[in-house]
């Protein structure tokens, strides 16, 4: 970015828009980590449904340790992934219904930029205070020891991805009728691959096995996450506010 | 917005494309199906001896593979149809794109279901989470979230758009997805299986099989030209509705 | 009508054979019916709204 600019406009220009860009990058997100803290964030609401539905699965299955330590990581992990679902759908909506999605898309930032801004603060509210307390719910499931550094840091790959891909699915479902209904069709089939290797990474440390190969395809997804899905998320709300 | 709609609401070369191509691939499709089924489930004798106690089950191969390469087949198209129409903004990528999934998730309906009838008698069980038939279960999904989200907005340009984008996401994750759920297999075999393996294919199968695929591709064929004519039907009364509103 | 009975049997599989078949069978036939009648009558209503445009115009 910056050597184009530089070369482009002589330095000085190309420092500039760099500087508007981080501003706008910066500006959303501290905007947005304000609003989730003001209004009362999705916070509260997604980890307690993340405790409860995680809590279910006792009276489901049965409270017997063994079969809870040999399901938890599935337990945890789709639990985590149906939480993270639960506060997509207004990702973007509230811009979108009062105007400022317009309005952010003519900013001088790129859009997607804006987009991983909009999911940096998503994850930030969300996505982590779920990795956080997912080692007290492992607890709950009698998950073993040797289990829980691949849980966590699965989970901090992972969650980020379920928002970037979830961006995608908010960005298209603006406008339409049942939006969060309808998001968990699109998104639910995409979350397989991230949900496949996060339990394999648990289930290989809790039999005493290397989990780095599962953690780096996690991190592989992340990073291709991370290049794509602001892109794509961004096309996707230009044809939305047309 | 109207001038947009108008745009691809009036796609003359295209129809009359479609009028003369129908009666062809409908023909073609008609004669495929007919010597294929007739020869596959009919004549040709199921491998001798059968596969390994297959015995003349082997004869659902004869629509299963069929519908799911017709299943990845159409999505590539629905993905062609999609790129064509954000990356060129070739105004019938939309239309076809729309028209043909419907069509792929019967394919997919049908693969599992056949599949299910197939292991029914060789696993043992009705379903079993193999890996080709958990890769079709998934591409189902797919096209059911394709579908809804065409039919999700008052605006059918709207849902169009957005539906192009995400079968263009589908495509991109979808081989994404087939690594994962096979590396899953390979993870977790269930013990209770007595045969894993799909079916092997006696080399006697292969021209009546052959037959078979040509019918359901050129019936694909025939169908979303249909459902294209249609759509773009429907695209231009509404198009002349909105005028006649406008004016 | 002892071959034609055999081959109705399917080797013992026809529990299995016949209800593949007969499903991918009524599947595409109902796909294929339905798309032709929603054709028709798409194109149908747009040759009338054309017509009475076509009236209109010129009125």
């Amino acid at each position: 970015m910056s050597d184009r600019g530089g070369t482009r406009n002589g330095g000085r220009i190309g420092t500039l828009a760099e500087a508007r860009l981080a501003a706008g990058f910066g500006a959303l997100l501290r905007r947005d980590l304000r609003l989730a803290v003001r209004q009362g964030s999705d916070t509260a609401t997604v980890l307690a449904f993340f405790v409860i539905v995680v809590s279910l699965f006792p009276f489901g299955v049965g409270a017997e340790p063994q079969t809870l330590s040999a399901i938890g990581a599935g337990i945890l992990w789709v639990a985590a992934l149906l939480a993270a679902l639960l506060s997509l759908d207004r990702l973007f909506q509230a811009d979108y219904e009062d105007g400022t999605l317009d309005y952010l898309l003519t900013a001088p930032a790129a859009p997607s930029l804006l987009v991983l801004a909009k999911c940096a603060a998503h994850w930030l509210t969300t996505g982590l205070p779920l990795v956080l307390l997912s080692p007290l719910l492992a607890l709950l499931l009698n998950l073993p020891n040797a289990a829980y550094p691949a849980l966590i840091a699965g989970l901090a790959l992972g969650t980020p991805v379920l928002t970037l891909i979830g961006a995608i699915g908010a960005a298209l479902v603006l406008g339409a009728r049942r939006g969060g209904v309808l998001l968990s069709l699109l998104i639910l089939p995409l979350y397989i691959p991230v949900l496949i290797f996060g339990v394999a990474a648990v289930e290989a440390a809790a039999t005493g096995q290397g989990f780095r190969a599962q953690l780096l395809l996690l991190g592989a997804f992340l990073l291709a996450a991370l290049a794509l899905a602001p892109f794509v998320a961004a096309v996707a709300l230009r044809q939305a506010a047309e | 917005m109207s001038a947009r709609l108008h745009a691809f609401a009036n796609p003359a070369r295209f129809l009359r494309l479609a009028r003369r191509l129908l009666p062809w691939t409908a023909a073609l499709a008609a004669i495929c199906l007919a010597i294929g089924a007739v020869w596959g489930i009919g004549i040709a004798p199921p491998g001798k001896p059968p596969p390994e106690g297959q015995g003349e089950t082997v004869r659902i191969m004869y629509v299963h593979v069929p519908s799911a390469w017709m299943a990845l087949f159409v999505y590539a198209c629905v993905a062609a149809a999609s790129a064509a129409a954000i990356i060129w903004r070739h105004p019938l990528g939309h239309v076809l794109a729309r028209a043909a999934s419907p069509i792929g998730a019967c394919f997919a309906l049908l693969t599992l279901a056949t599949g299910s009838l197939w292991g029914a008698k060789m696993w043992g069980a009705w379903w079993v989470w193999d890996a080709r038939l958990t890769s079709v279960l998934i591409l189902f999904f797919l096209y059911l979230g394709h579908i809804a989200l065409t039919h999700a907005f008052d605006d059918p340009a709207r849902g169009a758009r957005a539906a192009c984008i995400l079968a263009l996401v589908g495509v991109v994750n979808l081989p994404i997805i087939k690594f994962s759920v096979d590396w899953w297999n390979t993870l977790h075999q269930p013990a209770s299986i007595i045969r894993r393996e799909g079916p092997a294919i006696d080399a006697q199968m292969l021209a009546p099989l052959f037959f078979m695929i040509c019918g359901f591709t050129f019936y694909f064929f025939s169908v979303w030209l249909l459902r294209a004519r249609a759509e773009l039907a429907a695209l231009r009364t509404r198009a002349l509705k909105l005028r006649l509103l406008a004016s | 009508m002892d071959g034609i009975g055999r081959f109705l049997e399917m080797g013992g599989y026809a529990a299995y054979v016949w209800p593949a078949l007969g499903l991918t069978a009524l599947v595409l036939a109902v796909l294929l019916i339905a798309s032709v009648r929603n054709a028709r009558r798409r194109e149908a209503e747009l040759a009338q709204l054309e017509a009475e445009l076509g009236r209109g115009d010129e009125g």
